[in-house]
């Protein structure tokens, strides 16, 4: 059995749900689904930063293509560490292809020119 | 001395929505001041995703979500200039800034808009007790250093507020290696979304404090420790509930404050948001000044914050188009039973085009209740809402056909159902 | 070898130094802190006492008086903020009245000037007084000051002149030789030939590292409140409360930047270190103040803060010299006032002892003070003519520019910290508190005095605000 809020709607149901996969305390549909995906298989979106060689910035804010799987989140920044990229940069550049082999991106969130 | 149509005064998310709502209503001289390096406001900062559900239907980082407005704002080609500082309004709307480029310069503008956003309160706001060592700051500051500039302010960390900042930064403080001990909160519910406290407390097992304020700080040089209390339901600190934690540091996320000093100068009464009183069409009570944004009323999303900002902009090319028509008819819109302000303050039916959004906020989290419209005592709407939370911000629509009244009041409250 | 060394940076410290500063002389002078003016000197109601209320005959009265009457031309040469306001002691009842009215006489001895002023006229002259105050004793001579100011500016100019300071030198011993003294500090020594022991809360430790035991010094701790400055006329005097056993009490003041004080509270405390707060004595403040004006504006409060008050065993302030080891102790409230007239009287104590010669190179002006807010709009463009960065404002809140900030840290006894420069030209006095301008003033202090942004320091060299940089993996 696994307790979680959920998060579909500002409500905040308190769902529980057993080793079956069935969930309850929910108010609806949308609760079901996030409970299931939770129980089985919670993924986050990653944001953070990577250094720059900038005349303007420091740092470059990045976020995962997609959603990555929650174990692997501090593992991710970790390995983002060691990445230096140069400006210019563009929004969604990939700043790391297919990272640590999850089969997703790491991409820039912010255009810096120089 | 150079005219304009339109000064906008302050870069971010509401300045660069109402600027490209007035260019595309029609409006070409517009000028646009920014007292950072860079256009975009305090987005740039805020590097989680999240941003944007209701404006692209898709969730953005902050940075990006700025990113589009600024570029559509550069494909206009308006005028703006960075690193500038507004200094003073006059009464004739001259506005005065300073920059190294001009120096000490005066401008002259036919319409103003105010997006000039928040500042976040400080410890001294709220008289946290104790020493005085490095090592306390606003959650802001810390997550710009963070962010922007690529520093950690600290490696023990713990968090007074749960604000939306006071959470996020709680992750990214931890993901970047810190260890956050806590948060406290000093009402008996968090102020952040519950989104927010799942994925940024409960995904790395930080506790949350409910009742709980920070009641005592140690440390000569830099933080060492903080003494945690739970608090009476009049706020006093109860004996023998305290808890010590051994921090290097305390971030506070303990509310925002509209900026309006430009207004104050300007002898500009401030609401009970700390924001100028509107109109329908964020009108303040000076004629052809328009507000929008944080400065206006503190959102909790920024989607929220560019579409005030497209309002403000096609008030002040209505104004500037001379569309506006003036009467002393006008309803003065308050806050009833439960809610704690209303925007906008007054609405001139006469003048509304379509319809009004009222938004508001509701005192305390309450369940299934009606929200109800009254325009001199004779209801002409309800809403039914099963959940309402001080932190998220409501709105109801009223279509310019239901206003039974041109004058009076209009009153916003709720209602048991 | 050193004609003198002063222990203490504080106001009185700078007042002695400055003075020494008109003789030929070798003069070094030594603190523990990161910064001058950090201690006392710093947290205290910024007031320039009349002189009306010590006891006639004590040297609180003499180098009251003395001091006060010191200050327009010492603000002058300095280019320090100093306004004579006035102040108003309130009665709030006919007890009390007749207590101030009592006071006259003791202002005669003292030859300050005095008026007792009735209800009608307390209010004419100061409206926001509460509606209980009955009359009040008025003391024109009265003034504020930016105390900050000022001790940088009497450490600037003295330094100017030829003046040595050191900071973060801790002294810990003092050995006695014939004729002169052996100073040490945690890892230097120094010899000298007079020894000004101007050490404030620590000069009972000072003198005892001589032998000097007859006096200790226990601090008395004031707090608190600061409000915003806002557009609506406030109070314009400095208003007092009746005196007490524990002092001149609570009392609400302006300060010459226009934001106003509340305090401060009188407690003894045991460690001299002790600079918090807490809400009893807060909330106390608070009750106050409110006694004596009326709508005080709390929503504007700001800040709150301490201070440590010097307070003697005597009672009185200690000047005395003893075979080259001068004494400055116990300099409690009016030290403040009295400081000018104290730094004086040390040297002519010096001077007892070294016979100094005249400096004729002395200048007692300072360069003046940038203050753009100041400034007409010609004289502002003028300036960001010839250098940019005055027109780069860096502080919403108080208006500061870039440039005003570099000349701050690029003078004599110029700003080495966050603090440093608040100090100076006021960047997070405001409402924001720094939130908005800290990231700016850490980037110049770093880009000036060529550190790394994780060595810029809040205050102490203890006191780190960035703790380490990002994406350096487990470094």
């Amino acid at each position: 059995m696994k307790e979680f809020i959920c998060i579909v709607c500002p409500r905040g149901c308190h769902l529980k749900v057993d080793d079956d996969g069935n969930v309850t305390g929910n108010s609806c549909i949308r609760g079901e689904k996030y409970g299931k995906q939770e129980a089985i298989d919670p993924r986050r979106t990653l944001t953070s930063t990577v250094k720059i060689k900038s005349e303007l910035v420091r740092r470059l804010p990045v976020v995962s293509s997609e959603e990555i799987p929650k174990d692997k989140v501090k593992e991710v920044v970790r390995c983002l560490d060691s990445v230096e990229v140069s400006a210019p940069i563009k929004v969604k550049d990939v700043i790391v292809k297919n990272v640590m082999g999850l089969g997703v991106d790491i991409v820039a969130t912010r255009t810096i020119e120089k | 001395m150079k005219e304009y149509d339109l000064v906008v005064v302050g870069g971010g998310s509401a300045g660069l929505a109402a600027s490209i709502a007035a260019y595309e209503d029609g409006v070409k001289s517009i000028l646009l001041l920014e007292k950072e390096k860079f256009l975009g406001g305090i987005l740039l900062q805020c590097i989680h995703n999240g941003f944007g559900l209701h404006e692209f239907n898709e969730q953005l980082a902050g940075p990006e979500y700025a990113q589009r407005f600024v570029d559509k704002f550069m494909s206009y080609g308006i005028e703006y200039k960075v690193d500038t500082m507004v200094l003073g309004i006059n009464e004739d709307k001259s506005i005065i800034y300073s920059n190294k480029e001009d120096g000490y310069s005066i401008v002259k503008a036919k319409a103003i808009i105010m997006s000039t956003g928040c500042s976040e309160r400080t410890r001294g706001a709220i008289a946290i007790p104790g020493s005085r060592p490095s090592g306390i700051l606003t959650a802001g500051l810390a997550q710009r250093y963070l962010n922007i500039d690529g520093y950690l302010v600290g490696k023990r960390v713990f968090i007074l507020g749960s604000g939306d900042i006071g959470l996020i930064m709680a992750r990214r403080m931890t993901l970047e290696g810190a260890k956050v001990l806590g948060v406290a909160e000093l009402m008996p519910y968090s102020n952040g979304l519950n989104r927010n406290i799942v994925q940024c407390l409960h995904d790395f097992d930080i506790p949350l404090y409910l009742s709980h304020t920070v009641s005592n700080i140690i440390g000569k040089d830099h933080l060492e420790k903080i003494v945690v209390s739970k608090v009476d339901d009049k706020m006093n600190f109860i004996e023998g509930s305290e808890m010590e934690f051994e921090v290097d540091t305390l971030l506070l996320s303990v509310g925002l404050l509209p900026s309006n000093v430009l207004l104050e100068d300007m002898g500009m009464e401030m609401s009970s948001t700390r924001g100028p009183k509107v109109n329908e069409m964020m009108e303040t009570c000076k004629e052809g000044i328009f507000a929008c944004g944080n400065s206006l009323h503190v959102h909790d999303l920024v989607d929220f914050v560019t579409k005030e900002g497209r309002e403000a902009g096609k008030g002040a090319s209505r104004y500037l188009k001379g569309l506006v028509t003036r009467n002393e008819e006008c309803l003065e819109c308050v806050a009833g039973d439960g809610i704690s302000y209303v925007i906008p303050q007054y609405v001139h039916v006469s003048n509304v085009d379509d319809n009004v959004e009222f938004k508001f906020r509701v005192r305390s989290p309450m369940e299934n209740k009606k929200i109800v419209i009254k325009i001199n005592d004779q209801v002409i709407k309800s809403v039914v809402k099963l959940h309402l939370l001080p932190a998220e911000m409501e709105t109801v629509v009223v279509k310019k056909g239901e206003f039974t009244s041109n004058n009076g009041k209009l009153v916003i409250e709720v209602e048991e159902r | 070898m050193y004609d003198v060394i002063v222990i203490g940076a504080g106001v009185i410290g700078g007042c002695v130094a400055r003075e020494l500063a008109r003789y030929k002389a070798k003069v070094l002078v030594l603190d523990k802190e990161n910064d001058v003016g950090n201690v006392t000197s710093m947290a205290n109601s910024a007031i320039v006492h009349s002189g009306y209320d010590p006891k006639p005959g004590t040297n609180k009265a003499k180098y009251n008086v003395l001091g006060n009457k010191m200050y327009d031309l010492l603000t002058k040469e300095l280019d320090v903020e100093f306004k004579r306001i006035g102040s108003l002691t309130c009665a709030t009842n006919e007890e009390e009245l007749e207590i101030i009215k009592s006071f006259v006489s003791r202002a005669n001895d003292n030859g300050v000037e005095v008026k007792i002023l009735n209800q009608e006229e307390t209010r004419k002259i100061e409206p926001f007084v509460s509606d209980s105050v009955v009359g009040s004793l008025y003391a024109p001579s009265a003034g504020i000051i930016n105390p900050f100011e000022l001790c940088v500016g009497l450490f600037e100019n003295a330094l100017d002149n030829g003046v040595e300071l050191l900071l973060n030198e801790e002294v810990v011993s003092i050995e006695r030789l014939t004729n002169r003294f052996v100073v040490r500090t945690k890892d230097k020594e120094f010899e000298t030939r007079v020894v000004v022991n101007a050490a404030g809360l620590y000069s009972d430790k000072i003198a005892k590292m001589v032998g000097i035991d007859y006096f200790n010094i226990t601090p008395r701790k004031g707090e608190y409140f600061v409000l915003d400055h806002f557009e609506k006329p406030f109070v314009s005097h400095v208003i007092f409360p009746v005196p007490s056993e524990k002092g001149k009490g609570i009392l609400v003041t302006p300060t010459t930047h226009n934001n106003y004080l509340l305090g401060p509270s009188s407690e003894f405390v045991e460690d001299k270190s002790d600079l918090s707060t807490d809400k009893p004595t807060l909330d106390n403040v608070r009750v106050n103040a409110s006694k004596l004006v009326k709508n005080i504006p709390f929503n504007y409060i700001i800040r709150q803060f301490s201070g440590l008050r010097a307070t003697g065993s005597t009672h009185d302030f200690i000047i005395d010299e003893r075979d080259g080891f001068i004494t400055l102790g116990g300099i409690e409230s009016p030290g403040l006032a009295s400081a000018p007239a104290i730094g004086k009287e040390a040297v002519r104590l010096v001077n007892s002892v070294l016979h100094l010669e005249t400096n004729p190179y002395f200048n007692p002006f300072r360069r003046k003070v940038i203050r753009l807010k100041k400034m007409s709009i010609e004289e502002r463009n003028d300036l960001i003519k010839q250098d940019p960065s005055f027109g780069h404002i860096v502080c919403r809140c108080e208006g500061v520019s870039e440039g005003e900030v570099v000349d701050c840290i690029r003078r004599n006894a110029g700003a080495r910290t966050i603090k440093g420069v608040k100090k100076r030209c006021r960047p997070g006095f405001g409402k924001c508190q720094g939130g908005f301008c800290e990231p700016l003033i850490m980037e110049i202090l770093a880009r000036e005095l060529n550190l790394d942004p994780l060595n810029v320091r809040y205050d102490s060299v203890k006191s780190y605000i960035l703790q380490s940089e990002t994406k350096e993996g487990d470094k």
